[in-house]
C-alpha cells in the first residue's frame, strides 16, 4: 500500500510503465513515434512563444541594470511590503477558497435541489467579468455606501474579498470533475461494510480528490498573486498598507522604471513558481499510492 | 469487457463530427490573418491616428465631429486611442501608430522626443506646444458638508483625502506639486512644504492607480475630498454626479502638451491646427478645459485662484520627476516609506 | 449520503457563493438594465461597441481553440509519458497565472514590439504583432493558457491507463484510442477547461490593454471598451458590456453542458 519510497516521476502512475518503459513493444507505428516527439515539440514551441520567451525577456530586462540594481529594486521597503502582503493574502485566500470550493463542488455533485443548474452556471462568471467591473461592483456592495453596512474599502479584508471572488472558479472547477468521476461503488461498499460517513469521506473520498483540491489551491494562489484590476479599487491602493505587488509593478512601469518592474515581477514569479512546484510535489505524493 | 471498451468496438461512434469541429479552426485562423493585414496603418489619406491620455475622450468625440465639418477636415476620420498618459507614450515608442499625440504632462512628450518620434521643436509654437490648460481642484460632496476651502482644511483631523498613486498617475503628480507650491506661495519653507505633503498623504485613505480610479473611488462614497483635474471634475458634475467643485486659493496651472509626429501627414497637421484655432478652443472650453488662446479664454468664466503657478516654478518636470517622484529615491518615496513604516505596525 | 451534513453543507456552500459571487454578478445585471432596456441596447449598439464585441468574439474564436489543443496535448504528454523535465513543463504551464496581466503585456512587447527581440525580424517581413489583432490573441491565449491543462490533467491521472492499454492490445490506433476512450472520459473536465478559458479570454483586460493600443474601432476589445465607459462615467455602457460578456460565457457553458449531457445519455444507454 505505502509504496512511496521513490518519488514517482510527474504525471506517470506506475501503470504507464507498461506503455513507456519497454521500448520495442509499441513502436511499430512510425506515426506514433513521430507524434511522440512532434507533440511535445509543438507544445513546447507554443509555450515558448507565449510564455517562456516573454519571461526570458522579462528576466533579461530585470537584470539589465546589473545585479545591484535588481537587488535594490526588490529589497526596497515599498516593494517588500507589497510582496509580503500579496503572498500572505494569496495564501489565505487559496486556503479559504479550497475549503469553500470543495464544499460547493460537493453540493453541486452530490446534492439535489432546485436551481442547481443556475448555481452551477454562476460559478464561472467571475472569470468573464472584466476585472474593472468586478472591482467597481465589489466597491459598490462592500464599500462605504454598502447596502449591507459592510465597509471593506481600504482594508486588507477587502483585498481578500476581491481575491476570493476572482479565484473561486478554480477551487470549484478543479474538484468538481474529479468528484463527479469518482466511483461511488467503493463508497457504497465501504458504507455497507459498516464504515461511518466520516470514515468514508476521510479514507476514500478525500484521498481521491486531494490532488484536485491541491491543484485548485495552486491555481487560486497563482492567480491571486498576479491579480490587479479587481483588487485596486476596493483596496484603496495605500502604499505599505493595502498596495498589492502587481499594483506596485504597475506604478513602476508607469514611472518608466521598467527594469525595476521586471525585477519585482521576476521575484513574484519565482515565489509563486516554487509554491506551485511544492503543490505539484504534494499532489504526486497523493497520486502515487493511489494508482497501485 | 469494460463498458467503455465495448462501446469502442461494438458501437460505431460518430467520428466525423469531431473532425469537422477541428476544421472550424482553419477559417478562424484564416480570419485572424486577414485581419492582421488590415491592422492599424499610419495615417494615409483620410485617417489620423490620435494617441491621447484618458481624460479628454469625451471632448475629442465632439472635436472630431466638428473638425469633420470644417473644410480641412472633410473626409478625414480620427482614429483615437486613449489610455494612461505614461502607457500611451511608451506604446508609441513601442510602435503604436500615431500622427497626433496628446499627453497629460510634458514628461511623456519628452519620451517621444528622445525616441526621435516627435521633433524637439514641438514646444516652439505660439502656445508653447500646449493645447489645453486646467488646474488642480478640490472635489467635495455636494454642498461641501465639511467646509473644505483651503489646503489647510485638507489636513484637519477627520478629513479623508483621495489622491491617486503618484508613481502610477500623472494626475497625482500635478496634485502633489499643487499642494507643495501652495505652501511655498503662502511663505512656507521647503521643509515645511514637504512636511505638509507628509501630513496630506497621511490623510489619504486611498491612492488609486489612476485619476479615473480615484474618481470612481470617491463617487463610491469613500473620502471627503478628492484632488482632481478641474476638467475631469466638471465633466463628472455635468454627468450629474452629486459633487461640488472647490477652487483652492493657490493652485497649479496644468498644461497638456500636443504634437504631431515626424511622419504625420497634412490632415494630422490640419487637425492640430483646428484644435488650436478659436473654434477648436471654444469646444475645449465647453468641455471643461481652460482654453490656451487668451481671446477664447476671456469668453469663459473659469474661477480664478488667488495664486496660480506653473511647474516651471520648481524647475520643470524633468527635475521635479527626479527629485520628487522617482519610485526608489524620490522625496515622495521617502515620505510614503516613513508613513508606511510608522503605521504598518498599527 | 451524509444526511446529517447535507443542510449545513448546502447552506454554507451556497451562502458563500451568494455573498461572494451571486450578489456582485446580480448587481452588474441590475445596473445594466437600471436605466431601462432601451438605454442598455443603445449603449451596446454604437459602432465602437459593436466592433469591440466582434473583435472580442474573433479573439476568443482563435485563442480558445489554440489553448484547448495545447491543453489537451500537454495533459496527455504529462499524464502518459515520462521524460526528464516533465515537472518543469508542468510548472511552467502555470506561469501566466502568477504573472500580473500587465507584466504579461509588457513582456510580450519586450519580445514582439518594435524595439523587442524579434521586432526587426518581424518588421522586415511586414508582420505587425503588437498593437494589432495577433498581439491581442497572443496576450489572451497566454493568460488563459493553464486552464485546460489544469482541468484535464487531474482527470487523466485519476483515470489511469487500463482502458487505453486494453484498447491498444485489441488493435486500436492511437487516434482511435484518444477519440473513443480518452476523449469521452475527459469530456467533463475538458468542458470546464474550455469554459474557463473562454471566460478568461473574454474578460481579460490588463494584458490586452497593453498590447492592443486600444485604438477605438480597430483594436479595442469589449473589456477595453467597458473600462473606457467607466472612465467616462457612462455606467450603462460599462455594465451592459459586462452583461454581454457574462452572457457569452454562460452560452459557452450551456452549449458544452448540453452536448455533454446528450453524449452522457447516449453513452449511458450504450454502456448498460
Amino acid at each position: 500500500m505505502a509504496d512511496v519510497g521513490a518519488p514517482a516521476p510527474p504525471g506517470s502512475g506506475p501503470a504507464t510503465r507498461l506503455l513507456d518503459g519497454r521500448p520495442g513493444v509499441d513502436l511499430s507505428a512510425v506515426g506514433r513515434r513521430a507524434a511522440r516527439i512532434g507533440g511535445p515539440a509543438l507544445a513546447v514551441t507554443y509555450l515558448s512563444l507565449l510564455v517562456l520567451l516573454p519571461l526570458a525577456a522579462l528576466l533579461s530586462n530585470a537584470l539589465s541594470g546589473g545585479p545591484a540594481a535588481f537587488w535594490r529594486a526588490v529589497t526596497q521597503p515599498e516593494a517588500v511590503a507589497a510582496l509580503e502582503l500579496t503572498l500572505v493574502a494569496s495564501l489565505i485566500v487559496a486556503l479559504v477558497n479550497s475549503v469553500a470550493g470543495l464544499a460547493i463542488a460537493w453540493v453541486l455533485v452530490r446534492d439535489q435541489f432546485r436551481g442547481k443548474a443556475l448555481v452551477s452556471a454562476l460559478i464561472d462568471l467571475p472569470f468573464a467579468l472584466p476585472t474593472v467591473v468586478a472591482g467597481l461592483t465589489l466597491l459598490a456592495l462592500y464599500g462605504p455606501d454598502s447596502p449591507f453596512g459592510v465597509n471593506l474599502a481600504g482594508t486588507r479584508l477587502g483585498i481578500g474579498c476581491a481575491l476570493a471572488f476572482v479565484t473561486l472558479p478554480f477551487c470549484v472547477r478543479s474538484v468538481q470533475p474529479v468528484l463527479a468521476e469518482l466511483d461511488r461503488e467503493t463508497e457504497e461498499a465501504a458504507a455497507s461494510l459498516g464504515a461511518k460517513n466520516t470514515q468514508v469521506v476521510r479514507r476514500i473520498v478525500l484521498p481521491s480528490i486531494a490532488p484536485a483540491v491541491l491543484a485548485g489551491a495552486g491555481l487560486a494562489f497563482a492567480r491571486a498573486v498576479g491579480e490587479f484590476g479587481s483588487v485596486v479599487l476596493i483596496s484603496g491602493n495605500l502604499p505599505f498598507k493595502t498596495e498589492v505587488a502587481s499594483s506596485w509593478i504597475f506604478s513602476l512601469s508607469q514611472s518608466g522604471d521598467l527594469s525595476a518592474a521586471s525585477a519585482v515581477s521576476v521575484v513574484l514569479v519565482l515565489i509563486s513558481l516554487s509554491v506551485l512546484l511544492a503543490i505539484g510535489w504534494m499532489r504526486r505524493r497523493f497520486d502515487a499510492p493511489e494508482t497501485v | 469487457m469494460h463498458p467503455r471498451l465495448q462501446s469502442v468496438f461494438v458501437r460505431p461512434f460518430p467520428p466525423r463530427r469531431r473532425v469537422r469541429a477541428g476544421l472550424l479552426l482553419v477559417p478562424a485562423l484564416a480570419v485572424g490573418l486577414v485581419v492582421t493585414g488590415t491592422g492599424p496603418a499610419g495615417a494615409q489619406g483620410g485617417s489620423v491616428a490620435l494617441v491621447a491620455y484618458s481624460t479628454p475622450k469625451p471632448a475629442y468625440s465632439v472635436l472630431a465631429t466638428d473638425f469633420a465639418k470644417t473644410k480641412a477636415g472633410q473626409g478625414v476620420t480620427i482614429s483615437p486611442s486613449f489610455g494612461p498618459s505614461g502607457t500611451q507614450a511608451t506604446s508609441v515608442t513601442d510602435g503604436l501608430p500615431a500622427d497626433v499625440v496628446n499627453f497629460s504632462l510634458a514628461t511623456d512628450m519628452a519620451k517621444l522626443v528622445k525616441a526621435g518620434i516627435v521633433s524637439s521643436s514641438w514646444d516652439k509654437g505660439p502656445t508653447k506646444g500646449m493645447v489645453t490648460d486646467s488646474i488642480v481642484s478640490f472635489v467635495v460632496r455636494k454642498g461641501n458638508p465639511k467646509h473644505i476651502t483651503t489646503w489647510a482644511d485638507l489636513v484637519k483631523s477627520g478629513v479623508q483625502v483621495i489622491t491617486p498613486n503618484v508613481f502610477s498617475s500623472g494626475s497625482a503628480k500635478w496634485n502633489l506639486m499643487a499642494a507643495y507650491g501652495a505652501q511655498l506661495s503662502q511663505g512656507k519653507s521647503k521643509a515645511q512644504a514637504l512636511a505638509y505633503l507628509t501630513t496630506l498623504l497621511h490623510h489619504a485613505v486611498a491612492q488609486p492607480a489612476s485619476a479615473s480610479a480615484a474618481l470612481q473611488t470617491f463617487l463610491a462614497g469613500q473620502g471627503d475630498v478628492l484632488l482632481d483635474y478641474e476638467d475631469d471634475a466638471l465633466y463628472a458634475q455635468h454627468q450629474g454626479e452629486p459633487i461640488t467643485i472647490v477652487t483652492p486659493p493657490q493652485t497649479i496651472l496644468i498644461e497638456n502638451p500636443i504634437a504631431v509626429t515626424k511622419t504625420a501627414g497634412p490632415s494630422a497637421k490640419a487637425f492640430v491646427a483646428y484644435l488650436l484655432s478659436p473654434a477648436g478652443q471654444k469646444v475645449w472650453g465647453q468641455q471643461g478645459y481652460r482654453p490656451v488662446l487668451p481671446s477664447v479664454a476671456a469668453t469663459f468664466h473659469f474661477p480664478q485662484p488667488k495664486v496660480l503657478f506653473k511647474i516651471d516654478k520648481f524647475g520643470g518636470w524633468t527635475l521635479v520627476n527626479k527629485q520628487f517622484f522617482d519610485p526608489q529615491t524620490g522625496l515622495v518615496a521617502h515620505i510614503e516609506q516613513s508613513l508606511g513604516t510608522s503605521t504598518a505596525s498599527s | 449520503m451524509t444526511g446529517r451534513w447535507r443542510w449545513p453543507l448546502r447552506i454554507g456552500a451556497l451562502g458563500y457563493l451568494a455573498v461572494l459571487v451571486a450578489l456582485p454578478v446580480g448587481t452588474v445585471f441590475y445596473r445594466a438594465f437600471d436605466h431601462g432596456l432601451a438605454a442598455a441596447w443603445d449603449a451596446i449598439t454604437t459602432t465602437d461597441a459593436l466592433h469591440a464585441l466582434w473583435l472580442t468574439v474573433l479573439v476568443a474564436c482563435i485563442a480558445v481553440p489554440l489553448d484547448t489543443i495545447f491543453g489537451v496535448g500537454v495533459s496527455l504528454i504529462l499524464a502518459r509519458h515520462r521524460f526528464p523535465g516533465a515537472w518543469l513543463l508542468d510548472a511552467f504551464v502555470d506561469i501566466p497565472l502568477a504573472l500580473s496581466p500587465v507584466v504579461i503585456g509588457l513582456s510580450l512587447i519586450l519580445v514582439y514590439g518594435k524595439t523587442g527581440w524579434f521586432g526587426n525580424w518581424l518588421a522586415a517581413r511586414g508582420i505587425t504583432v503588437i498593437f494589432s489583432v495577433p498581439g491581442i490573441v497572443m496576450a489572451s491565449a497566454a493568460v488563459a493558457l493553464p486552464y485546460v491543462v489544469r482541468e484535464v490533467l487531474p482527470v487523466l491521472q485519476e483515470l489511469g491507463t487500463e482502458q487505453e492499454q486494453a484498447a491498444r492490445t485489441l488493435g486500436a490506433g492511437p487516434w482511435a484510442v484518444f477519440r473513443r476512450i480518452t476523449l469521452p472520459n475527459i469530456r467533463r473536465g475538458l468542458a470546464y477547461g474550455i469554459t474557463l478559458t473562454t471566460a478568461r479570454v473574454l474578460g481579460e483586460f490588463g494584458a490586452v490593454a497593453i498590447v492592443s493600443g486600444a485604438i477605438a474601432g480597430k483594436t479595442e476589445t469589449l473589456t477595453l471598451y467597458i473600462s473606457d465607459s467607466i472612465e467616462n462615467l457612462d455606467p450603462a455602457g460599462a455594465y451592459t458590456g459586462a452583461v454581454v460578456l457574462a452572457l457569452f460565457a454562460l452560452a459557452v457553458l450551456t452549449v458544452l453542458t448540453v452536448t455533454d449531457r446528450r453524449r452522457e445519455s447516449w453513452h449511458g444507454r450504450a454502456a448498460k
